[in-house]
């Protein structure tokens, strides 16, 4: 990472759909220059891919989703690292992570129905051997999600002409 | 009826120009506003919440004529740390209700009947009205754009008489987003002294310099100090339009002489107000500005897009190093300011603001800002393309 990438990278992160050739007018560089510091925040994985933020509600699509607080113990010479492995191939876990507090691992879930998101929980985390605990509860409501306020219209509140 | 009632010196000042095109603009619901002259920010969090904060502690009584005292401390040192100019909070720093009020007091204490104020134009639209209401006599300085709008120090020689009494100075520009490089602020610096002019120097956008310029203050040059009053405030570069927040800063007689007005006109500014833009300063000298560089760089981003795009549609626009306001020509259509303003907003729904606006040789432009998101900049930009290709 230099300061090219850095910059790159903060202009992506507002919006990376900005066409290359006005990303390099923004950034001041050429555009050649910009599509290489791309390339290489992909190859370092630095960038792991580009998706949109959904209001999933909108979208008309039903999911569950809820958050569980897992508590496990750590397995000798592998720490969490085993265990995380082992709950990142499950295809409802959208996000986990180590925690620090009264639980170990955070994992945000989603599923179709809530009788698949239960059979998640009962039939697939909570038999793993190093989990020694769950607490589940549900997304009632989002309100932001990755920085984006969800369903509050962006409104400019500034006159449209001023000195 | 009451028309009689008011003194014609007053009726005498025309209202803005740039009012009609509100008006129009607020008839339309999908209009895109790049005559807007305030950040697209909101203050930052945490200066918004010290003015929460000082209400609920029940702070709500006036407070010294001057200002708080350590909100004059804060902004004596911000000046001197960042633009090396330096001035004894006890007795040169007035904190006044937005640099506007500061202009006012100056022109208001420095003209007697009569005298001229010179005003390099295109500029902000306040000091020309300001110089009338003190009676005081404006003159145009005129600056141009093959000059990137920079004042060159013949101009203003040009404009000299015997009647001269203050130059109002105001660089990185609003309208144009020029900026006064150092070379050229000498040689006005020295028809100042030359010429015994007092100037008041607006340096409203100072924080906001492109490309590595930095826009030394006058104040700073040999032989100046005691000649220039430095008003600035709270509004760009802290994002805190709204709270009406400014000062100005001079040497002690004419400090004094300005307090004598504002402590019978205004009393003191917004406590409120003070303790955000206290907290802006202290957390802003303990971050190193960081909020402030955040602002600057998106602005930037935005600044090279638009002149880009200016320069690709055929409106021929010079780079501005400052504030954030592009200046572009559009004397190739045929039209005047107004017209191409008024047709852009009746056939297209983008505001911008006619260049005559701010003075007679800002004819032939337009005034774009470019603090507004990035995708309703791309879509101006799409409108104002189709209404070229429409002329």
């Amino acid at each position: 990472m230099n300061g090219t990438h850095k910059r790159v990278l903060d202009l992506l992160n507002e919006d990376c759909r900005i066409p290359l050739e006005k990303m390099a007018v923004m950034l001041g560089m050429e555009m050649a220059e910009v599509a290489s510091a791309i390339d290489e925040l992909e190859k370092e994985g630095v960038i792991l891919c580009y998706r949109p933020v959904v209001n999933w509600d909108k979208a008309e699509r039903n999911v569950v989703e809820a958050m569980i607080e897992v508590k496990v113990m750590p397995q000798r010479e592998f720490g969490f690292d085993a265990i995380a492995k082992r709950i990142n191939s499950f295809e409802e876990v959208r996000s986990l992570y180590l925690m620090s507090g009264t639980y170990d691992l955070l994992i945000q879930v989603s599923a179709p129905t809530l009788k698949e998101l239960a059979y998640f929980v009962s039939e697939r985390l909570s038999p793993l051997e190093t989990v020694t605990g769950t607490s589940t509860s549900f997304v009632l409501k989002r309100y932001k999600q990755d920085g984006i306020v969800i369903d509050v219209p962006e409104e400019d509140k500034r006159l449209s002409v001023s000195p | 009826m009451s028309a009689h009632f008011i003194n014609p010196a007053i009726s005498a000042v025309p209202p803005s120009a740039i009012r009609r095109f509100f008006d129009i603009a607020g008839t339309m619901k999908d209009a895109i506003s790049l005559g807007v002259g305030e950040p697209d920010f909101v203050t930052p969090f945490p200066v918004r919440n010290t003015a929460i904060d000082s209400l609920l502690d029940g702070e709500t009584q006036y407070t010294a004529n001057s200002g708080l005292l350590p909100l004059r401390n804060e902004i004596a040192y911000y000046l001197n740390n960042r633009f090396d100019v330096a001035y004894d909070p006890n007795s040169e720093v007035l904190v006044t209700v937005g640099a506007s009020e500061a202009i006012d007091l100056a022109l208001r204490v420095l003209l007697r009947p009569g005298d001229e104020v010179l005003i390099p134009e295109p500029c902000y639209i306040s000091y020309r009205a300001c110089a009338l209401f003190a009676g005081g006599v404006p003159v145009d300085v005129p600056t141009r754009a093959e000059n990137d709008f920079q004042l060159q120090a013949q101009d203003l020689e040009a404009c000299i008489t015997d009647k001269s009494r203050v130059l109002v100075l105001s660089y990185p520009s609003n309208p144009t987003g020029a900026v006064l490089p150092l070379e050229r602020l000498k040689a006005i610096a020295e028809v100042a002294i030359k010429h015994d002019l007092f100037v008041v120097c607006d340096e409203i956008y100072a924080e906001l310099c492109y490309d590595g310029f930095f826009q030394h203050s006058i104040a700073s040059l040999p032989g100046m100090r005691e000649r220039t009053m430095v008003v600035s405030g709270f509004s760009k570069a802290f994002a805190m339009t709204g709270f009406r927040l400014g000062y100005l800063c001079a040497p002690g007689e004419v400090v004094k002489a300005c307090s004598r007005i504002h402590q019978y006109t205004i009393m003191c500014a917004s406590r409120q107000s003070q303790v955000a833009a206290y907290n802006a300063l202290k957390q802003g000298r303990e971050t190193e500005y960081r909020d402030v560089n955040k602002m600057r760089d998106s602005y930037d981003r935005r600044r090279r897009l638009m002149v880009s795009a200016f320069n690709e549609m055929g409106l021929d626009c010079f780079e501005p190093k400052g504030a954030f306001y592009t200046f572009p020509s559009i004397r190739s259509t045929g039209l005047s300011s107004e017209q191409f303003c008024e047709r852009l907003l009746q056939e297209h729904h983008v505001v911008c603001v006619p260049g005559n606006a701010f003075g007679p040789s800002g004819e032939g432009h337009i005034r774009c800002c470019y603090a507004t998101a990035t995708d309703k900049l791309l879509e101006a930009f799409d409108r104002i393309s189709a209404f070229l290709s429409s002329l």
